[in-house]
């Protein structure tokens, strides 16, 4: 009963945590969203083909730089970064729970979500 | 549609709240829903909807995140055991998703929106009483108790190849049409596991922002994810979700659930016309 009330009030920081991580990239969005919306209003989008984003919003560190440049869908992009990376850090979290509870077997499953996490953000 | 980009962005951002809305409310998340009301309604290219409803996905699992792991029927080994095999699915799916044909795409969402249509209005009977403990979901530590009325109930999941295996594909169309996947996770966890209904659909919603940042990446540096489209997506479904879930405890939803299933086999049936013509 002990462990299973340990694993209640971790999991209870996790909730608390994610909600943060959503809060936080919805403000990032919700700003850049309301400059995107000044910077564009008079253009119409084109989505009816699809032609991939220029690269410049493709990469994190551009996405980044983008961003601290004061572009709208830069700001935007980096929101959605934030986003993305919310459960990356409660997938941290746990791996280090886990270690602090010897349980190795999920500190294995735990590191492999987060190699494949880290590899599609990562990736190309 | 010749809208500016200001109209664009609200209408987009008030079918989203309607979106999470009703897709809280029925249990059939608003994911399934945003794709083909973007690419049917404005025809945005299926690829941008993907996208920006995958994102969508992510921020109703963290957002609603806290309030489901207080009410403590979420499991979290099995919700760890079980991303292994989402995660990877969804890698999978999201490098299928750029190498097959967009028609093809509009079938298989079709399909899958069918089924998830037929699963929502069935009702299905907990499987979870009276299971007897299992040696594999012993030693991997899966069986749980959560609180009732009359004490602890504890339950024993079973069959983890086959869940396991049912969550790869769960993970696998997550990835590669943007969506939750919940009634392929419910076919998993509720009728292959027999989990308690309340700690399948808690611990699934838990998984699903794992599992959608596993293709999320991937999509990113495709070019799937364009902010002015995600924005106003992501903004509506998870305020729509989040005022759906508030209501959800003294709403009525038999109704409301034939009606959308109703609606959403109707779309269905446009997806796979469209992507059959080629049209999509």
């Amino acid at each position: 009963m002990r462990a299973e009330q340990r694993d209640r009030q971790f999991e209870i920081l996790l909730g608390q945590l994610l909600r943060i991580g959503f809060l936080l990239s919805a403000a990032v969005v919700l700003a850049g969203g309301l400059l995107y919306l000044i910077q564009y209003r008079h253009q119409s989008p084109q989505y009816q083909m699809f032609r991939g984003e220029p690269t410049d919003i493709r990469y994190v560190a551009d996405v980044l730089r983008y961003a601290l440049g004061g572009h709208s869908r830069g700001l935007i992009q980096l929101g959605l970064l934030l986003l993305i990376a919310t459960p990356i850090a409660r997938i941290s979290f746990s791996v280090i729970e886990f270690a602090r509870q010897r349980d190795w077997l999920y500190v294995t499953t735990t590191v492999i979500v987060l190699a494949v996490l880290i590899y599609s953000l990562a990736s190309s | 549609m010749h809208a500016t980009t200001l109209e664009f962005t609200l209408l987009v951002a008030f079918g989203s709240l309607l979106a999470g809305l009703l897709g809280s409310l029925t249990g059939l998340g608003g994911g399934v829903v945003i794709v083909p009301f973007l690419t049917l309604l404005f025809h945005v290219d299926i690829r941008y909807a993907i996208g920006a409803s995958l994102i969508s996905v992510i921020a109703t699992s963290s957002g609603a995140a806290a309030a489901y792991l207080r009410e403590g029927y979420s499991n979290m080994r099995v919700g760890m055991l079980l991303e292994v095999a989402t995660s990877v699915g969804a890698v999978c799916g999201a490098y299928l998703a750029t190498r097959i044909p967009t028609g093809a795409i509009a079938i298989i969402f079709g399909v899958v929106l069918l089924y998830s249509a037929w699963t929502s209005v069935r009702p299905l009977p907990d499987l979870s009483a009276g299971q007897p403990p299992d040696r594999l979901a012993g030693l991997l530590k899966l069986d749980g108790s959560y609180p009732t009325p009359e004490g602890r109930f504890e339950y024993h999941p079973r069959n983890v190849p086959a869940g396991f295996s049912l969550m790869y594909a769960a993970g696998l169309l997550s990835g590669l049409l943007g969506i939750g996947s919940g009634a392929v996770k419910v076919l998993a966890m509720d009728r292959a596991m027999r989990i308690p209904f309340k700690v399948s659909t808690t611990t699934s919603n838990f998984m699903i922002g794992v599992t959608a940042a596993a293709s999320a990446g991937i999509y990113l540096h495709r070019g799937y994810i364009d902010p002015g489209l995600a924005m106003p997506v992501m903004l509506g479904v998870a305020a729509g979700a989040l005022a759906g879930a508030r209501i959800l405890p003294g709403a009525k939803v038999r109704t409301l659930r034939i009606a959308f299933a109703v609606a959403i086999a109707a779309i269905a049936i446009q997806m796979i016309y469209k992507g059959v013509g080629g049209k999509i």
